[in-house]
């Protein structure tokens, strides 16, 4: 999802554990123990949580981009001002997230580094363009919808700092979520050319908002282990479905059809069952070869370089104002 | 060229009068001033507070989670601090 590129082995030199610390460890886990930050962990738990909260974090900072490329044109200020507060919200999302990660013994400053160096990942879905309104509405809908039906799970996951960041994401998601749908709903309800339009950007958004949840279980070889670890609560399949199911017949009631022939109501397992995702796309796009990847990190990079004599100036006078109070007390004295 | 860090400040916020301030994160900014700001800005967009405090990460001291044996225990033996251990008769009445 907003990590999907965690099948990747996590690099770092092989640690050999102690046995009886990793029983330990594990029988916490088991006991639905929350892990705290100064708390014994694997070096491998640790390795796997930094870049799967890093990711997450560069995924909400990347996230604003599309969406912030609508702001200035909202069709109202009712639009504006509830996108703005959304893209706001994502920003907020990114802090906390990599405040989470921090707590695992990184800094923020390296963590961005990376991601600015092009070697972090962040998800796929960000490197699409945002071609229309409509896209606004359908990225509200589907983006953050299949955002929230990853990120619920994760409230309950086993590292403290993680679950606790995703508990504050998730009470601000759902007006996300809602809001886009509105913005289908009256598309939809609008002029033909409107309806049309809200066609158009379900076509592009449906398939990659499924590749969000990253590739299937049978290529996941890292499931299993976040899954014992309580990392992860479902997986990759699982929650695919559970958004396919979702959100179905919300599409339906818009009046909507989604671009897919095979689509079709189980009426056995009362799931949606779905066509073959082009996983060669999915490759492509989070490997850099997407519409928008070059684009999106120079966005933040001239974003991070335009702010750094914000930063140092800051850091100056802060400097500065200590050292004056520091003189006043000693003349004081 | 790596960046001079930005200071770690944790962060705490009354939700309500009569309540406590309880930790909700933490903000990386370069003083107390900013670090301000940047806790409304972060944990406050929905009227989750009526009062902010910052407090330098450095500054705090914290327990060793290894130390939690020594620290915690002993008090489980220690049941006669509680209000259970004592028998009083119930013609008394509620005590
Ligand atoms: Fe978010
Ligand atoms: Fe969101």
């Amino acid at each position: 999802m907003y990590s999907q590129a965690l099948n990747e082995r996590v690099e770092g030199p092989r640690i050999v554990e102690d046995p009886e610390k990793l029983a330990a460890f594990q029988a916490r886990i088991d006991a639905e123990e929350r892990i705290e930050p100064n708390d014994w962990m694997p070096e491998a738990y640790r390795r796997t949580l930094i870049r799967q909260i890093s990711q997450h974090a560069h995924s909400e900072v990347v996230g604003m981009l599309p969406e912030g490329n609508w702001i200035t044109r909202a069709p109202s200020l009712r639009r504006k001002a509830a996108l703005l507060a959304k893209v706001q919200d994502e920003g907020g999302h990114g802090l906390y997230l990599y405040a989470a990660a921090e707590t695992l013994g990184v800094s923020r400053e390296e963590l961005y580094e990376q991601l600015l160096a092009g070697k972090a990942k962040y998800s796929s879905i960000f490197n699409y363009p945002t071609l229309t309104w409509a896209d606004i509405g359908c990225i509200g809908w589907l983006v953050d919808g299949a955002a929230i039906m990853n990120q619920i799970p994760l409230c309950r996951t086993s590292y403290g700092p993680y679950a606790r960041a995703m508990i504050r994401i998730c009470k601000e998601e759902s007006f996300h979520q809602r809001q886009g749908y509105e913005i289908m709903l009256t598309l939809c309800r609008g002029t033909p050319e409107q309806k049309a339009m809200a066609q158009d950007a379900l076509n592009r958004w449906w398939w990659p908002a499924l590749m969000m949840f990253g590739p299937p279980d049978s290529e996941s070889q890292h499931t299993e282990q976040s899954m014992r670890w309580k990392i992860k609560r479902f997986t990759n399949d699982e929650l695919r479905q559970k958004f396919v199911d979702a959100t179905v017949p919300q599409g339906l009631y818009l009046g909507l059809t989604f671009p897919d022939p095979e689509l079709r109501y189980d009426e056995t397992t009362g799931h949606w069952r779905f066509g073959k995702i082009d996983w060669e796309e999915f490759k492509r796009v989070l490997a850099g070869h997407g519409p928008c990847n070059r684009e999106r990190l120079a966005a933040r990079r001239k974003a991070h370089e335009d702010g750094a004599w914000v930063r140092e100036a800051a850091l100056a006078h802060a400097a500065k104002r200590r050292a004056r109070e520091r003189a006043q007390r000693i003349a004081a004295e | 060229m790596a960046e001079a860090k930005m200071p770690l400040w944790e962060v705490f916020i009354r939700s309500r009068t009569g309540l406590a301030h309880r930790h909700v994160g933490s903000v990386h900014a370069p003083d107390a001033e900013m670090a301000l700001q940047a806790a409304r800005d972060t944990y406050t967009r929905r009227g989750e507070g009526l009062s902010i405090w910052v407090v330098p990460s450095a500054a705090i001291t914290a327990s060793d989670p290894a130390d939690k044996g020594p620290l915690f225990e002993p008090t489980a033996s220690k049941i006669y601090r509680h209000p259970s251990f004592y028998e009083i008769p119930e013609e008394v009445g509620h005590m």
